[in-house]
């Protein structure tokens, strides 16, 4: 199971890159390993806002559900539009074509390092 | 339920070497995928899989008076059946709701009843209490048997090499005692995926060899996630979710499977009478997502202003690659309609049933 050093994370199996105040966002490789084929996202508008912890749309398997939450509070300044006709990048490359989403950065979250992920995964197994 | 109180079939070792993700289903722990859903999907459409239904139960009725006592059961007229026939068919309550869903096998000297797992316990009740008054024997052998589903255009080629039984001559429906790769099996051309197939009944010793040999012959293994995604595409109901005691057979569009004319009548024969003389309560329909989203089971139906119905089950289809889902809804809706997913209205159109029907050769 890949996570990666350069990330921070969420107990709900996101994980976010901040540069400058931009957060991209996605979730992790155990999180679509659980899900399975994923073949739907449902993302936000642009321009809407999130407070840390809101769910801002859902990633659907053919057999699942799973909620978003934002681990950052913020504005959505780009979604990954790409995931509408193609959801499979979400397995394929979960922490690279198959971002999700950006927000430019407006409240802290209650982030994990990788390695207080990692033993997340394993307290979980 | 706690993990370990979950039941297992004699596949258990199987497919935890084959990978698969076990699962609670009905109490059995279940395997719901091993390479993924999409995978194992394509393998049956395309080629073959294999499914262990070995949770699935198996009742037999013997005795004088055993074809009088399946008539009173099942909602298709048995006296139709030939010996090594099988018909789908319902059980109901007096009121005409669906107590489970059924197959029923003629046998030379009895008749075979496979019933859903889930189910299993309130059927055998629902057998007990109705047979009296009749001389028959009415033996729970679902731990007995393991059953082996290989389904797919490869299914035929692949079994034929494992037996002497003229599969080619085993017709659709039908079902024939041989052997299997030398163990002694019952070979029965039925299914729940739209393809062409088999389900082979063994005693559950000689399942993990045959489930290997099979495994071997070129079929891939299928999990519970993709049975659910190929019967949905098959229009194949599920019960618990197009059926259930509230919704009769004629509701759930299997009146095919439903003799209103048996003489003596069937348990629930009087009420799905009136329901046929009135009209129906309420009605399944296919239909396809046009907006964006999956319907999933639960989801209500609307008109735009008022609830008429529920989604009764619905997925992405991997072979049509849109959403698609039944849904049981009022007599009155026409060919459009609105399914609230997650708090999102979405139009939706009814489609023909099934969604997906094989090339036949």
């Amino acid at each position: 199971m890949s996570v990666p050093q350069d990330l921070q994370y969420t107990k709900t199996h996101e994980w976010v890159r901040i540069e400058d105040d931009v957060a991209t966002i996605g979730i992790t490789d155990h999180a679509q390993e659980e899900l399975g084929d994923v073949v739907f996202v449902e993302l936000p508008e642009g321009g809407t806002s999130f407070e840390a912890g809101d769910s801002f749309g859902a990633v659907e398997s053919v057999k699942a559900v799973s909620d978003l939450y934002a681990p950052v509070g913020g504005e959505v300044v780009e979604v990954n539009s790409a995931l509408e006709d193609a959801p499979e990048k979400i397995n394929e490359d979960p922490y690279g074509g198959g971002w999700i989403l950006k927000l430019r950065v407006s409240g802290e979250g209650d982030l994990l390092s990788a390695a207080d992920y990692e033993k997340l995964l394993e307290e979980e197994e | 339920m706690a993990r370990n109180s979950l039941r297992r079939t004699p596949l258990y070792e199987e497919h935890k070497a084959a990978g698969a993700r076990l699962v609670d289903f009905a109490g059995w722990e279940m395997p719901v995928q091993y390479a993924g859903i999409k995978a194992e999907h394509e393998a049956v459409r395309t080629r073959a899989g294999l499914f262990d239904v070995s949770h699935m139960g198996e009742v037999v009725f013997s005795g004088p008076d055993v074809e009088a006592a399946v008539q009173r059961l099942v909602t298709r007229d048995v006296s139709r059946l030939e010996t090594g026939q099988a018909g789908y068919a319902a059980l109901c309550y007096e009121d005409g709701g669906t107590v489970d869903d059924v197959l029923v096998y003629r046998r030379p000297d009895d008749f075979l009843i496979v019933v859903n797992a889930s189910n299993r316990d309130k059927d055998v009740d629902h057998f007990r209490e109705n047979v009296s008054g009749l001389d028959v024997g009415l033996a729970d052998e679902s731990d007995d048997w393991a059953l082996l589903a290989l389904q797919g255009p490869d299914a035929v080629e692949i079994l034929q090499n494992l037996t002497d039984a003229d599969l080619s001559g085993l017709k659709y429906y039908r079902f024939v005692e041989g052997e299997v790769d030398g163990v002694p099996a019952t070979i029965s051309r039925t299914g729940y995926t739209g393809e062409d197939g088999f389900e082979v009944f063994v005693r559950p010793g000689d399942a993990a060899a045959l489930w290997r040999k099979l495994l071997d012959s070129g079929a891939d293994p299928v999990g519970l996630g993709a049975r659910d995604t190929l019967r949905l595409e098959a229009g194949m109901c599920l019960y618990g979710n197009e059926l259930d005691a509230e919704t009769t057979p004629l509701d759930a569009g299997i009146g095919f499977a439903v003799h209103l004319d048996k003489e003596p009548p069937f348990i629930g024969q009087g009420a799905l009478l009136l329901e046929d003389a009135e009209g129906l309560k309420k009605k399944l329909v296919g239909f396809e997502v046009e907006g964006r989203g999956i319907a999933r089971h639960g989801h209500t139906v609307t008109d735009g202003a008022q609830i008429v119905g529920q989604v009764t089950s619905g997925t992405h289809s991997p072979t049509l690659g849109r959403a698609i889902g039944l849904a049981l809804v009022e007599p009155e809706v026409q060919d459009r309609f609105t399914v609230v997913i997650r708090d999102r209205p979405v139009p939706t159109k009814t489609v023909p049933l099934p969604f997906y029907k094989r090339d036949r050769k």
